[in-house]
């Protein structure tokens, strides 16, 4: 692989709350090269969105600090970096594309003006330049009659419109690192193809690399290169997306893809009951010695319960944190 | 020559003829009177103890065709007719009488259920309304309906917001149940639920549908769960129902470009899916029901279109048994334009 754009290492993030300190990322790790795609996925809670704004330097301190481990883009530190740093890079070379469309746009502002804005900031382009900017990014995105559109205030786009904005809106600088946090949550299959389309069309224009933050194995299966699986604030699987979907090693994510039902081509006539993940994520200021997902595992040994599983090897590049993976090992 | 599709088989619990609901959109005084046609002459019928689904984009009609069923907006023409009762024609208190006999459950159960009121006042409220019983009688049945949904007993003194997202849903699901329906209205039930909640909640309904005997409408965006939990189901298209059929054959092998574009469209972790050259992609969003246009409401998107689909308007007809179309490119041996470019 080149060098890495994106390198997350060891980060941990910690909450203070009125249930004591929660540990919301625990020695998070992972790298992202040009024109890669990675995928995190599991239940809210998991840590997925505070990974996000971990790395766009948001986190709100306090009650958040972070506690340890990197963030490199490039190699350049952006835990160390400060505000006025950051502020060049948020929404330049790192853009972030939220879930709401509707919320995260402001309304009393035309589409343009805020396109423009991200220009002119960044790149010290005059408004008039901005603007022009914003109708050839806004064409770009595949909106029709740009040049009327961005003149427009959000409430008169679509769903579907309004994500493809805010889609311009992170690429207008050609950002080198683009994290996509459920960007189609809110929106008609039809449409959501046609954002991922444009997500992957994009990426090969600029080579960008991207982090998708989602629920759906169908959108993984069909957009990312790698995966994590997070639970509870930790990494606890990480492959290529073949091996995950293909061969999951630990019983979460091997649970996360038995329990829903899959669209499939040739439904069965048989339709055995969904695999069921009993009881809920465990608050994360109370997570104790053992495997985090101990209480939930059908697999649980005593084992689990009192020491805490590290990231081990399945296969090279493979890695699952799960007790059985120890045991699997040939003496 | 083709059959319309057959309807009043014996087993049909609930039969809707022709059904419309239009809004009438009057922004200003003296501006042209404006309708918006969200449901516009939908046919179908369900049998007792399966589950039907309803499935199109936004805007196609779905939601309002349940509503219309629950009688929670007025119908502008067509039937309704519950286990041979004219629903439709109900008013007054034997509107109020017959309402026990159907219930919904809502999508959000963070805002369907009252933050004020305790789990158990929620569950009992329909039989209080409906004075189901005496009111000992209801502590215990609250309790057994509880059990049977997989909360305790117990938990009928707190509130909704000391419940996780997924036994809201349950208590929900009790709500329904309170009244001993026979059809259950589920309109999205499980999509503001975290995938791992969803299961659970599906695999409940499906056992309660087992144990009672429940007839489930099915709402859903999700074409996987529709998929798994529906036995027959309808794609809607700007208030109309373009496609109905039985799982196995609408889904293996769909009839419609609409359904054939839909089902292109969801992301999957199906293999069969990505080899086979499906990416049709339907630009633009969904258009708007208000003044859809006369032909085939489907034209402006349809890659097939030909004059005849601007002029005229395709009717329902059956294909196979159990497997309706409208669309004129569609011949009646079951062949549509799509199945070329498989």
């Amino acid at each position: 692989m080149s060098e890495p754009v994106l390198e997350v290492d060891n980060l941990s993030v910690t909450f203070r709350t009125r249930n004591g300190l929660a540990q919301v990322l625990d020695h998070v790790s992972f790298s992202l090269g040009q024109g890669e795609t990675l995928g995190i996925v599991g239940e809210s809670g998991c840590g997925k969105s505070m990974t996000a704004l971990s790395i766009m330097g948001l986190v709100p301190t306090p009650p958040g600090r972070i506690a340890g481990g990197a963030v490199r883009l490039r190699g350049e530190d952006l835990l160390s970096a400060g505000e006025r740093r950051m502020r060049s890079i948020r929404g330049n070379e790192i853009s972030m594309i939220f879930q709401e469309p509707m919320t995260s746009l402001n309304p009393v502002f035309t589409v343009g003006e805020q396109i423009a804005e991200t220009v002119r900031l960044h790149e010290g382009l005059s408004q008039r330049d901005a603007l022009a900017r914003a109708v050839e990014t806004l064409k770009a995105v595949g909106i029709p009659a740009p040049e009327k559109r961005v003149s427009e205030y959000p409430h008169q786009l679509s769903g579907g419109m309004r994500q493809r904005v805010m889609i311009a809106m992170a690429l207008a600088c050609n950002p080198s690192v683009l994290i996509a946090d459920e960007p189609t949550t809110a929106l008609d299959v039809t449409v959501q193809a046609q954002i991922f389309d444009l997500l992957r069309e994009l990426q090969d224009r600029t080579n960008a690399a991207i982090v998708l933050i989602t629920h759906d194995m169908g959108a993984i299966a069909e957009t990312a290169d790698k995966v994590v699986v997070m639970y509870a604030g930790r990494i606890i699987e990480s492959g290529t997306v073949g091996e995950i979907l293909a061969d999951p090693r630990h019983p979460y994510t091997q649970g996360l893809i038995a329990c829903v039902p899959h669209f499939l081509a040739n439904p069965p006539v048989e339709r055995p009951p969904l695999v069921e993940i009993p009881g809920l994520v465990p608050p994360l200021s109370d997570l104790g010695t053992g495997c985090a997902f101990a209480p939930r595992c059908r697999h649980v040994m005593p084992r689990c319960r009192g020491e805490r599983p590290p990231l081990m090897a399945a296969e090279p590049g493979h890695e699952a944190a799960c007790w059985l993976l120890d045991e699997a090992v040939p003496a | 020559m083709s059959a319309a599709p057959e309807t009043g088989s014996k087993q049909d619990f609930l039969r809707v003829e022709d059904l419309k609901v239009h809004f009438r959109l009057n922004r200003r005084l003296f501006a042209e009177q404006r309708l918006v046609h969200a449901v516009d002459g939908v046919s179908f019928s369900i049998r007792r103890g399966t589950t039907f689904g309803l499935v199109g984009e936004s805007g196609s009609g779905k939601s309002t065709t349940a509503f219309a069923i629950m009688r929670l907006v007025k119908l502008t023409g067509g039937r309704i007719d519950l286990d041979g009762i004219d629903l439709g024609g109900l008013e007054g208190k034997a509107l109020r009488e017959m309402r026990r006999r159907f219930q919904i459950i809502f999508q959000d159960p963070y805002s369907s259920l009252n933050p004020r009121m305790r789990a158990g006042a929620i569950v009992r409220e329909p039989m209080d309304l409906m004075a189901i019983g005496n009111p000992e009688e209801r502590d215990g049945k609250v309790a057994e309906i509880f059990r049977r949904v997989g909360l305790r007993p117990e938990q009928q003194a707190l509130f909704p917001h000391q419940f996780s997202g997924g036994q809201r849903q349950r208590i929900g699901v009790a709500r329904a149940l309170s009244t001993e329906p026979d059809l259950i209205v589920c309109d999205e039930p499980v999509s503001a639920l975290d995938v791992a909640i969803q299961a659970q909640i599906l695999n409940l309904l499906r056992n309660l549908q087992r144990e009672l005997g429940l007839t489930y409408l099915f709402i859903s965006h999700d074409l996987g769960v529709v998929q798994y939990v529906c036995d027959e189901v309808a794609v809607m298209y700007l208030g109309r129902i373009v496609e109905q059929g039985d799982r196995i054959s609408l889904f293996g092998k769909p009839l419609h470009p609409y359904t054939w574009a839909l089902l292109s469209a969801v992301p999957s972790t199906d293999p069969a899916l990505h080899s086979k050259g499906r990416r049709i992609r339907l630009v633009g969003d969904p258009p708007s029901p208000i003044d859809p246009p006369a032909g085939c409401r489907f034209v402006a998107r349809c890659p097939f279109a030909v004059e005849r689909c601007h002029a005229e308007s395709p009717r329902l007809r059956t294909i196979h048994p159990g497997h309706s179309v409208a669309c004129h490119l569609v011949d009646d041996d079951g062949n549509a334009p799509h199945h070329r470019l498989d």
